[in-house]
Parts: structure tokens; sequence; C-alpha cells
């Protein structure tokens, strides 16, 4: 009896202002606050009020038998407190009706695994704490940052408890085999793994209304027929895409909101077909596979690894300069400094920073504030340079603690 | 396919991009077995010696035999006094003049009317017509001169030889080019490298607007160098959309040759470098001023103005204003091996132009791994996306980048490496192919 399971990412980064040369050491304010609520509350309007309001309509149309998963960035999550609060309660409203699973991730959408073990354990425990406090739940499934995924993260996951991961179905990866059925992380004994199929996925996210998609135009019907053609062949079909695919990346008036109100009818009309969340396919599915993969790999670009945020220079210096200052942030121990630590974590800083123009480019070029990735550079290293001064005038300013993690910047400020 | 090319520069001898690219339009064009024959003013005994792929020609001393001189005297009044409507006054005044200078230009002006025996009469009996080829102050002179010299020569050409398509580059060969296809009937396509708007803004001299918007509603075709000057030739000058077509400059790969090192003394330094004509068009003024926003913050920083211009004692005065002479330095006008020199050391180069319709320069600075920032008000920077990009105007913000370019050195390290996987596909074999194609568009018609 195969299931379908939806997750949704929910993440808005924290843009950051126009920072020049000159604003370092004399401005202290990094982002620029009338993006980001501009944005949020055109999202919130075009996207999470509607389409929660959606879900919650086929929620309680099916009583319980239609149902989806979440994992909502800490960072998504200080947004809508600070600027769209019944964004938040719309989506508690969701957990109430105890047919929405939520996720674990890193809290502010870092790249931190790939560079500090404690950072990374640090923002997914505060992740996990924000989880009970808002929704009043313990997420049992966890997705990394841009679903980046090898064989560590799966230890590394397991050893804080989790029953199950998620990451991409990428092709480099599977080979011959299916995304389409439970696996085992190799290294891992107790640990589920599911495996985005990125074919069905993008059908939605990337190509609902692509007219030049053959195709096109997809419908319920159609959509439930090549979901049907997986019968016998599929425990699980994995359906990962960024929420914002809901009105915001595919316009309400491509029908993308009646689709959904329509699929969960065309789907189950074929009574093998359910509905899963994550940790209720862990629980019912047996592994069918060990899956090895020592690679990092991502669902981003067509490259499906670490490329999008570490493919040049520019990026890597600059990620590698951040968490250099790991230790005096700990350090010190101030609540802002720390704050602004982690918010320049946030994995979109250093996307912006990508120069693969020519296959993914476009895609990178919609979501950047910036006009090239040369200005997203020079603008996150001016901001640093302020940020490794205010650490270091803070850190000088107290004689008693001895500086034990001085590192060398290889820029000057 | 054989063209005549009417140019009013030309290699060793030019001031400013236009000469160049001909120069590698012509070698491109040379390639797709195009048989150019080159008309300029007038040639130097130095000219034409690297330049076996086409035919250099001289307007200046063309024979001129009564039948041509009656020939061309008709349509050149009819060209002169009704499509273009300039009616052209042997003036000698102009702004800013004073009366020595006038003095001055009078009596050599006398003297090279003695020496060349020029006179309008000169219809009623054969003739030759001789061109200095300069942009001085009687320009218009000169150009109505080389359309009448270009024009016989055409005719002369086109008895003899024949050709298919006749190419003018920029305002100053338009009437040439005109009066051309009125006595040879064949289609004519003119190049725009650059139009009175880039070069004075609003205050355009009238008289070169007229001759150049003549030009641009007599041509079959106009060939616009990028999609920013190809805007103006329709806004400005109501050429229609469908007759303009866009076909972007390169740059010759030159071998990289003379290595050149920065003296131990001034290592820790960082130098940036702004080269080209010192006038309104090239916005010298505005990195002068980004210069003292960077200094403010940066002092081992030193800026270089090379090049020479009606702006420039401007641009002197200003910086000692400013209390930066001692790391503002001004090299006065550049060819050869001081260009290649110059951009060897520099850290950076600005083009901070006001209205550059392409602006070749910043593709050479690639070449010599320089990393680049451009005005968005450029050509160039159409092609050329892995330049950082500055609107001229704000000052600040060009001097943020410079800052940041001087202190990230990955940034600089990325951008030269992007830019130079982007000038592989920059060359004037593509652009010649696009020229190419104009030639062919005009001669199905």
């Amino acid at each position: 009896m195969p299931a379908l399971c939806f997750y949704f990412q929910v993440h808005q980064p924290y843009r950051l202002r126009h920072y020049t040369f000159f604003d370092i050491g004399a401005n202290p304010f990094y982002e620029d606050e009338d993006a980001n609520c501009d944005i949020l509350l055109k999202v919130a309007r075009k996207c999470y009020l509607p389409m929660n309001d959606v879900l919650l309509e086929l929620i309680r149309r099916y009583d319980g038998r239609f149902k989806v998963s979440f994992s909502l960035t800490g960072t998504v999550l200080d947004q809508f407190e600070e600027y769209a609060p019944e964004v938040l309660e719309s989506f508690q409203a969701l957990a109430k009706t105890g047919h929405v699973e939520f996720l674990d991730e890193t809290d502010c959408h870092s790249l931190s695994f790939l560079f500090s073990r404690r950072e990374f354990r640090a923002q997914v425990s505060r992740h996990r704490e924000r989880m009970q406090k808002l929704f009043g739940v313990t997420p049992r499934v966890f997705r990394n940052t841009e679903l980046i995924y090898n064989n560590d993260l799966a230890r590394e996951v397991e050893d804080l408890g989790y029953d199950a991961v998620l990451a991409e179905g990428a092709d480099h990866v599977l080979g011959w085999r299916s995304p389409n059925y439970l696996y085992q992380p190799a290294g891992c004994t107790r640990l589920k793994l599911l495996l985005k199929n990125y074919t069905l996925s993008d059908d939605i996210a990337f190509r609902f209304s692509n007219r030049e998609w053959a195709e096109y135009p997809l419908t319920a019907d159609k959509f439930a027929v090549w979901v049907h053609a997986l019968n016998g062949q599929a425990d699980l079909i994995n359906l990962f895409m960024d929420y914002e695919t809901f009105g915001e990346h595919q316009w309400e008036d491509s029908g993308i909101f009646n689709f959904m109100r329509a699929l969960p009818d065309a789907i189950m009309r074929n009574p093998d077909f359910r509905f899963q969340t994550p940790s209720e396919a862990a629980a019912s599915l047996a592994p069918r596979a060990r899956l090895d993969v020592p690679q990092f790999m991502s669902w981003a670009d067509a490259e499906r690894d670490l490329t999008a945020w570490q493919g040049n220079d520019m990026q890597q210096d600059a990620i590698s300069a951040l968490y250099q200052c790991e230790g005096k942030v700990r350090d010190l121990g101030d609540p802002d400094l720390t704050r602004a630590w982690q918010r320049l974590q946030t994995s979109d800083h250093f996307y912006y920073m990508c120069t693969k123009w020519f296959s993914d480019g476009d895609v990178h070029k919609y979501f950047n504030p910036y006009g090239t990735p040369y200005d997203a550079y020079i603008n996150f290293m001016n901001i640093l340079a302020d940020f490794r001064l205010r650490l270091q005038t803070r850190l000088d300013a107290r004689p008693e603690v001895m500086d034990k993690n001085t590192t060398r910047s290889d820029s000057t400020a | 396919m054989r063209v005549l090319m009417l140019g009013w520069e030309f290699p060793p001898h030019i001031s400013g991009g236009l000469g160049t690219a001909c120069y590698g339009m012509t070698r491109g064009l040379a390639r797709h077995g195009v048989d150019v024959h080159f008309v300029l003013p007038r040639l130097r005994g130095d000219s034409g010696g690297m330049d076996s792929h086409l035919r250099l020609l001289s307007a200046s001393g063309t024979q001129v035999t009564s039948e041509t001189a009656r020939t061309l005297s008709r349509a050149s009044l009819e060209l002169w006094q009704k499509r273009i409507a300039v009616h052209y006054v042997d003036s000698l005044l102009l702004a800013y003049d004073t009366e020595e200078s006038y003095a001055e230009r009078y009596r050599l002006l006398q003297g090279m009317n003695r020496r060349t025996g020029y006179e309008e009469r000169y219809e009623v009996h054969s003739d030759m017509v001789e061109l200095q080829g300069d942009y001085g102050p009687d320009l218009m002179t000169e150009v109505y001169r080389y359309s009448k010299a270009a024009a016989a020569l055409a005719l002369t050409e086109f008895s003899q030889k024949g050709f298919d398509v006749i190419h003018a580059h920029d305002w100053m060969t338009y009437p040439a080019g005109m009066l051309a296809k009125a006595v040879t009937g064949k289609p004519l396509v003119v190049h725009l490298h650059a139009t009175e708007y880039d070069r004075s803004g609003e205050n355009v001299n009238p008289a070169v607007a007229a001759v150049e918007r003549a030009g641009l509603h007599a041509a079959d075709l106009v060939i616009a160098v990028s999609h920013l000057t190809r805007n103006v030739a329709i806004r400005r000058y109501g050429v229609p959309p469908e007759r303009v077509v866009v076909v972007h400059n390169a740059v010759s790969r030159r071998d990289a040759g003379h290595r050149y090192t920065v003296p131990a003394m001034c290592r820790h330094e960082k130098r940036v470098l702004f080269l080209g004509r010192v006038t309104f068009q090239k916005g010298p003024d505005y990195f002068v001023e980004a210069a003292r926003l960077v200094l403010d913050t940066m002092p081992n920083v030193r800026f270089i103005m090379a090049g020479n211009g009606d702006m420039l004692p401007r641009m002197v005065r200003r910086v000692s204003q400013l209390r930066m002479g001692n790391r503002f330095h001004f090299t006065g006008f550049m060819r050869g091996a001081e260009v290649d020199h110059m951009y060897a050391i520099s850290d950076l180069y600005v083009m901070p132009s006001v209205s550059e319709p392409f602006g070749i320069a910043p593709l050479e600075a690639v070449l010599y791994d320089v990393p680049v920032l451009l005005s968005r008000q450029s050509g160039v920077a159409e092609i050329l996306r892995n330049a950082l990009k500055v609107d001229f105007w704000d000052v600040r913000e060009m001097a943020n980048k410079i800052c940041a370019v001087l202190s990230y050195p990955r940034l600089s390290a990325e951008m030269v490496k992007n830019c130079h996987e982007e000038l592989k596909a920059i060359t004037w074999d593509k652009a010649a192919q696009g020229v190419l194609n104009a030639y062919h568009t005009v001669c199905r018609r």
C-alpha cells in the first residue's frame, strides 16, 4: 500500500542591508528591515496564509486521511513573530489538527554541519526547543539545510535520537535504485532514510506553470495517473518542496491551489494509496536496503552537491572567515553578537555569491537580492569585517578573559 | 564581398577607441573573406605597414576630373544643403577663445590655404583635395572636404573595380558615405560607435547632431556597438528600430610580452587606474571624488589618471583642492607599451563613463588580469557580466567597490578568472560575423 509523503520547507532569510566599506566600524545594523518585512508580508499574503487555509480545509475534509509535514526555520519563525503573528497562529492551528508533522533542522538554516559540529548541535537543540514551545511537539525526524546529507550526517542525526532523516534522491547516488522505498543509512542501526522523488516533486514545484512543458497543464488527475502507475514498485513517494511553491513561485492564477484541493481525492480514488507523514512512514515501513553516501549531496541545482554555496573561492573565503569567529563568539557569550553571528550563517548569504551562471544561474537570480555574486560577497565581507571589529573590541574591553582563540584574518578590515 | 569602408582613424595613428575598433573589425572581416578598401582622410608615411589584411586608401590627394567634379558638385550641394541642412560657414570663432589663440589659428589657416590651394571653385577644373584628418577646431571643414574627396575616390574605385557595400564609421564619415551612395547607388551601412549625446550630454553641437541624424536616416542599416547606443539612435534620432542592429565590439588578444613588476618600495600599495580621454563623457570628475573617499579610509592607495582632454586642468585643480596630489597622479596621454605597463601594475581599472557606447579599454584591462569596475552607463557592461558595476554618479558606491576590490583578494581573483572565461566568447571574428550579416541584409534588399 504505497504512501505519498509531503514535506514543505518554510524559510525566509534575513536579507542584509546595503553595507558599504564606510559603514565598517560605524554601523552595527546589518539587516534590511524594510525588505525583510515587505517580502515576508508579501509571501504571507500570497502563500502562507492562503495555503495554510487550503491544507486546513483538506485535513478536516478527509478527517486525517490527508496529512503533510513542515520544516520551519528559526529565521522564518522570528520573522513571523516580528512581522506577521497571524501566520504563526495559522501554523499552530494546523499543528492542533494532529495530522501535521513538524521536522527539526538547524535553527538559522545554516551550513554549520560542514564547519562546526558543536555549533550544529547547539542550533538543532535550539530548534527543537522552539518546536516544543510554539507547537507543543518534539520532532522525531530531521532534515538538514538544503537536504545536505552524507553518512556522517546520518550518524550524527542518529546520535541525536531522531527516527528518520530526509535527503535528495540524487541520481548520482541512487544509480539504478529507486527513491520510492525506505532506506537505512550506511553506518546506522536505527535511523531511517527518506529520499525525495525529484521528478514528481519538481513537476509541481518547478514545471507546474511552465507552458513550454509538454505536460502543461498539470491537473490533479494527470498527476494521480503518474502516481498510480508506481503501484507495485513503490512503498513511499516523497514529495519534498519549498512551501513558497504555492502562491509565490507558482502564482495563484496558475491554478496551484485548486490543484492541491483536488489532489487528495484523485490520489485516494485508488484505494491502494494513502498519505503519510515522515515519522509514520519510518515507523510503518521496513528499510529495503542500506544506502552508502560518502560524499555530500543536496537538493540544489543540477549538480545536487555543495557547489551552490561552496563552489568558488569567494564563498569559501566568506564562510571560513565567519566560522573562524566561533571561539570568540562563545568566549564572549554576548546574546546580541551571538545572534548576529548565527544569522550571518544562513546559507542564503553564500548562495547569493554563486557564480554558476550558465546552467542554474536563473534560479539563483530569482532568489538573489544582489545584482551580481560579487556584490553579495562585497556586502557580506564588509559586514563581517565590522562584526569582527566589534567582537574584538568587546573582548579587549574584558581584561580578565584571556583570548585563547586568536585567529588570523586574511582579509583586512 | 567587396566593401568600401570609410573611416577617420586607423592604427598606429589613433586618438581613441574608434581606430582600434576599425582595426580589429577589418581583421575579423578579412578572415571571413571580405575584401576591405579602407578610405582614410590621409595616409601618413608609416601607415599601412602592419595591415596586409586590407587596402588603405587616402582621400587626401584624390585626383578629381572635371566630369567627376561636376557630378559630385550637384550631389554635394543637395546633400549638405537639403539633407543635412547645415549651412556651413568657415568661421574661425570658437568658444573659450582668446585674441591670441584666434590670431594664431588665423595665421595657420592662411598658410594652409595657400599651401593646398584648396578653393570652393575646384569643381571647375581638375584639382586635388588635401586633408589633415584630425579632430581640430575646423573639423567640420575637414568632414566636408573628406566627403567630397572620399566620394570622388569611391566613384573611381567603383568604375574600376566595383564594390558591394559602403560602410561608414561614425558621423565624420557619414556625409562621405551618403555622397558615395548617391553617386554609386550602392547600399550604405553606417556604424555608430558614439553619438553626439554621448560626447556632449545635453549640450550637443547642433551641426554634428544634424550630420549624425542625416547619416543614420540615409543608411540602409545602422550597426550600433551596444543596446545602449541602439536606444540612442532610436529615441534621440528617431531611426526605425528594425533598421538598427547591435554588434558588440571585441578585443584583440596580444601576447603577454613584457612582464612588468611593481617596484619593491611600493609593493604594499594598491594602484587604481583611470585610462581614457579626460573629457565629460568619460566621467573623470567622479573618479576624483571617489578617490578622496577611498583615501579617507585606505591611505595606502594610489590613483592614476592616464589620458588627456579638455577636463584635465580642472581635474588637476580639484585633486590639489582635495589635498591628495601625493596620492593622485596624472600621466598625460599614453600609448603602446606605456599603456600595457600601466595596466599590468594596476590592481583595479575603473571606467566611470557618463555615457560610453561601448568601451574596449575594460576588455584590455582584463587581458592584463586587472579586475574592472564599470559604470552601468556603458555598452561593454552588456557583455562583461563578471565586472563590478556602479552608476557613474554614485561616487560613494564607487568608492565602496574600490575599497572592496583592494581589501578582499578573493574578489578580484574570482572576477578576473570569470572575465577571462567570458572574453573567450568576445572575439572580433564574432563581431565581424555580425557585420557580415548586416552586409548580407542590405545586399539582399
